[in-house]
């Protein structure tokens, strides 16, 4: 990992929601091709600030740097055409439309025939589409959800709907790619299933990836760089060994009580 | 028997003309997930926006493409002041706002045209032509027609596209569809303004029978019937759904109407559309409720 030129670089963003401080003053790098994880408690901002990367929230003061061009703050549109991909903590897919559907829609930005050409069937249409199909097949095999390809996603299991709104960001072939808990509300086995599909395409695309996730064993396993929040802040940011024994850190996560500190 | 039949046709003919008016709450609802209040407005605007722009002595096409111009600016300026503003919010709070920008059209409607009836000739007489015994509408046939080109197009365009995926995209959850890279405003402002041409052609069709005036809004309620029998999001289902009521209400007035002294065709539909709900919710080519619980 050198500190050339990092992918992402986030300087001094805060973040208000009418006056409500949800991010205050963080700075942090993503080096190409790593894998970082964002941690801390409920309520850390840890979601809002991919809000921030992805441009859906626009921050208070501050900049984001991503693959040099800086930016005040991000258009949501420019981020999807310039690699950025995310997934939602809260699973954001098109429920209603099948898992094959889904995935096609990460190609939105890859498919050239136009609306017309689409609709008649003619020049690069028949082609394009079967480009498309054999990328979003490709993802539907490495993800093992074919058995489920036609069936509507709102119909799947938790865990089958987190993989395949994995594979619907990764389809876009992004150079970044943003995953808010990834493997919530999954069991043993399909976490480690879902973090060896983080891995390999971390390490077989070199996808840099951002991820947020609460279980302190997977991040400490997966993560190349850790950065640690809490109320808002960055309390820690270094390397997942060394980011263990932080002092705020474990304060943050067993529960220091912060008012006694205020007190002293 | 031809008695049977021409009430038959008349029914289905008049049921296309329902169809028109359905096909505009379809679009809008496959791509924001909202019942358009103000669709009825728009329809109402267009027309009135056209025979306006005629009476000041302009030639009829370019009447039509002024017209046509008007609802898609309507289309950008809905889109800035009302959807983005709303992106994410509620269905309801949506619906709502729809209701809103049904008094502002109406309103303005009145301020720039007045209230008065406008007559409309669009030049195609509706003298009946006689098919072997059954006497048939002119111009009920040159509105079925018109109706089921429109459809024939707008479904090509919107199940055979991309455009389609991404109308669904975007009503399922534009947050996501931003993320993907489909660009929300674009698809807001072709819809709308897609939506203010087919009620343009609603406008004149609806306005040569019935003048173009202010109860022209209130057409849509014979749409309601016919989406949820049709259902919100298919458009070939409009035109199976304005047909079931055209031909229902017309046979229903007729054969049973007879029996209770008559006017029985103003709610007739709705007792079938009652039915259906009972059924089938959502109506015959709708999209089921997709829901793990």
């Amino acid at each position: 990992m050198s500190d050339a030129e990092p992918i992402l670089s986030l300087e001094h963003i805060s973040l208000s929601f009418r006056g409500v401080k949800a991010i205050t003053d963080i700075s942090f790098r993503v080096a190409r091709g790593e894998i970082c994880s964002l941690i801390g408690p409920n309520g850390a901002g840890k979601s809002s600030l991919f809000n921030v990367v992805s441009g859906v929230y626009v921050p208070d003061v501050g900049s984001i740097t991503y693959d040099g061009t800086v930016h005040q703050r991000m258009d949501p549109s420019w981020a999807a055409r310039h690699g950025i991909a995310r997934t939602f903590q809260n699973i954001a897919l098109f429920k209603r439309m099948t898992v094959l559907e889904n995935i096609l829609t990460g190609r939105t930005l890859h498919t050239r025939s136009s609306f017309l050409e689409h609709a008649l069937r003619l020049g690069r249409a028949a082609s394009d589409a079967r480009e498309q199909r054999k990328k979003a097949e490709k993802i539907i095999d490495i993800l093992h959800i074919g058995d489920h390809r036609d069936e509507p996603v709102g119909k799947l299991p938790y865990g089958l709907q987190k993989r395949v709104e994995f594979g619907r960001a990764l389809v876009s072939e992004p150079k970044l790619l943003l995953l808010d808990e990834p493997l919530a509300g999954m069991n043993y086995e399909e976490k480690l299933e879902m973090s060896r599909y983080v891995v390999d395409v971390n390490r077989d695309l070199g996808t840099t990836v951002v991820l947020i996730e609460h279980d302190m064993g997977v991040v400490l396993d997966l993560a190349h760089h850790v950065v640690v929040l809490d109320y808002g802040s960055k309390i820690a940011d270094g390397p997942p060994a060394e980011v263990r024994h932080d002092r705020g850190v474990i304060d943050a996560y067993l529960g220091q009580v912060h008012d006694e500190e205020a007190a002293a | 028997m031809q008695f049977f039949i021409e009430v038959l046709v008349g029914g289905l003919l008049a049921g296309i003309m329902y169809s028109l008016v359905a096909i505009g709450f379809v679009l809008i609802y496959k791509a924001s997930g909202v019942f358009n209040f103000a669709q009825g407005s728009m329809v109402l605007f267009s027309a009135l926006t056209y025979v306006g722009v005629l009476e000041l002595g302009v030639p009829a096409w370019e009447a039509l493409t002024i017209a046509l111009g008007v609802m898609v600016i309507l289309a950008f300026i809905i889109e800035r002041t009302v959807l983005r503003p709303l992106v994410n919010r509620s269905p309801l709070t949506l619906f709502l706002a729809t209701l809103g920008v049904s008094f502002v059209l109406e309103g303005v409607a009145q301020i720039v045209w007045g209230a008065q009836v406008h007559g409309l000739d669009l030049g195609i007489s509706d003298e009946p032509i006689d098919l072997s015994g059954v006497f048939i509408s002119k111009f009920d046939v040159f509105a079925a027609s018109v109706a089921a080109g429109l459809v024939l197009v707008l479904g090509v365009l919107f199940n055979r596209t991309r455009l389609g995926t991404a109308l669904r995209a975007v009503a399922d959850d534009p947050l996501a569809a931003l993320s993907v890279g489909i660009s929300l405003p674009k698809i807001w402002v072709v819809v709308w303004s897609v939506a203010g041409f087919v009620g343009l052609v609603a406008g004149l069709l609806w306005g040569a029978r019935l003048g173009v005036q202010f109860s022209l809004s209130l057409i849509v309620l014979k749409a309601l019937p016919v989406l949820i029998i049709g259902g919100f999001s298919s458009i070939p289902g409009t035109l199976v759904g304005g047909l079931i009521v055209g031909a229902s209400e017309k046979l229903a007035e007729v054969y049973i109407g007879s029996l209770v002294n008559g006017g029985i065709e103003v709610w007739f539909s709705y007792v079938v559309a009652l039915a259906f709900l009972l059924v089938r919710p959502n109506g015959l080519f709708g999209e089921p409720n997709v829901e793990r619980v």
